[in-house]
């Protein structure tokens, strides 16, 4: 996984260079101008979450290929507070503390899929996917 | 979605030629079509580019940059967009899941109006919401009593509904009209203290009627005073007792009264939903249902309790705010 690009989120401007290096790969596998936009927004959502909650994490972005497809991933890893209940927070309407944004349903609609590996205390693993069509 | 495309194109160019209001129309109809195929703000975006790239080639970059950013903003239109559409589903789920339990509960509270020797009985409840929180239960064995139970669960729709649901369990169990009003109200009360949630209380109007000595034994549990109309002295009574509400305390004692009804006599029994009007503080609200009551006296039970729902529903300009109850006994 570490040979992958790799942003670390510390500072909100690291929100903004995650944005850049999920587009720029994006554009480069061959999506279109409206979903390097989705891509970079949900990127951007998962970036701002490690910033606001977890304050430390990093967001890897990985090219995918199977049969003959191509992809993109983007892993967002922080050791923050947890997610007490991923299902729950994927519903819509659900909202946290000072949530602010599109929030993770909505980085789900704008992605193909979503994974989420949380541990209360220990931290949280968001892996989203995007297949070109 | 291909086709859909070249459509705005076409309708785009036109309008490029000549801004009228018949190509804007025609927009708008494409536009309500494209949405019906899901494509998104930041798509329609993304088509508008696409069609004014190849309408207007040579424009310049800041135009072009300029849709860049705009479909970048569009992105969380978009995505409200589609979490309006599914809270909308979501919705429409719950309102089919309602109407279900609004049917489920008028079939298991449904009641059958009794027709003794000697009275007649006439009643109408109109819930405000789907789900009913009065609830009127009648007992006649074809013993020598006839008896009838007028509730109201403060709160509405689903929990009133549940709660009512017992209250209607906890008569069935008494099965049997001959028990006194006092006896009848302390059960329930300890059902509903011991089962319901301490924020809900039900209010009880109960009544007992001896057929053969013409006698009306009643109490209520902090429920709105019945009306009792003697023909005779032309007066009305207000068949009240200082009864606590159900389900607040687990040992409370009721008492009852007994009253004597003669030909054309008749009590009406209400929830408060009757009588609260909201918009109207200084209205006196019993004393109109007592006039309009009198001067209903020559219909039927059912007719007066009827007439008495349209007048006040009117007065109200069909706007209930509170499940409306009212039953009617008349004796001939």
């Amino acid at each position: 996984m570490r040979d992958h690009p790799t942003v670390n989120i510390v500072t909100e401007l690291d929100i903004v260079a995650a944005r850049r290096l999920s587009r720029y790969l994006a554009k480069e596998i061959g999506f279109g101008v409206v979903d390097q936009a989705r891509i970079a927004t949900a990127t951007s959502e998962l970036a701002k979450n490690i910033y606001l909650y977890a304050t430390m994490g990093e967001i890897i972005v990985e090219k995918l290929e199977k049969d003959g497809r191509k992809g993109i991933a983007i892993t967002a890893i922080d050791n923050g507070p947890g997610i007490s209940d991923p299902r729950k927070i994927l519903e819509d309407n659900y909202t946290t503390s000072n949530s602010q944004g599109v929030g993770l349903p909505g980085v789900k609609r704008l992605m193909d899929s979503i994974q989420i590996n949380s541990e209360l205390g220990k931290g949280t693993v968001i892996r989203i996917e995007k297949w070109l069509e | 979605m291909k086709e859909l495309k070249v459509q705005y194109q076409k309708v785009l160019s036109d309008y490029l030629l000549n801004q009228n209001e018949s190509n804007l129309y025609i927009g708008q109809n494409l536009v309500r079509q494209l949405m019906k195929s899901n494509v998104s703000p930041e798509d329609l975006v993304s088509i508008h580019k696409q069609s004014l790239e190849y309408i207007v080639p040579d424009l310049p970059d800041s135009v072009l940059n300029s849709f860049d950013f705009l479909i970048e903003v569009m992105v969380d239109f978009g995505l409200m967009l589609k979490e309006h559409q599914s809270l909308l589903l979501k919705q429409e789920e719950i309102r089919i899941e309602m109407e279900i339990a609004a049917k489920i509960q008028n079939l298991l509270l449904e009641t059958k109006i009794p027709k003794p020797n000697g009275l007649d009985i006439g009643m109408v409840s109109v819930p405000v919401r789907k789900m009913n929180g009065d609830y009127v239960h009648f007992m006649h064995d074809d013993g020598k009593y006839f008896s009838v139970a007028v509730t109201d669960v403060v709160g509405k729709g689903v929990p009133a509904a549940l709660c009512m649901s017992m209250v209607k369990y906890g008569l069935d169990t008494l099965e049997y009209a001959n028990n006194n009003p006092s006896y009848v109200l302390e059960v329930l009360n300890r059902i509903i203290e011991k089962s319901v949630d301490d924020s809900m209380f039900v209010s009880m109007f109960y009544g007992r009627y001896d057929l053969e000595k013409d006698i009306f034994t009643f109490g209520s549990a902090g429920h709105e005073p019945a009306l009792y109309y003697n023909s005779k002295q032309q007066t009305f009574t207000d068949l009240d007792s200082n009864g606590l509400l159900l389900g607040v305390l687990p040992e409370m004692k009721y008492s009852q009264t007994d009253i004597h009804l003669s030909e054309n006599d008749f009590i009406i029994m209400i929830t408060d939903g009757v009588t609260e009007f909201r918009k109207m503080d200084n209205f006196d609200s019993r004393t109109y249902i007592k006039e309009l009551a009198k001067s209903l006296n020559h219909l039927s039970a059912q007719e007066m309790c009827e007439k008495i729902f349209e007048y006040l529903n009117k007065l109200q300009d069909f706007l209930l705010e509170d499940d409306f109850t009212i039953v009617t006994i008349k004796k001939y």
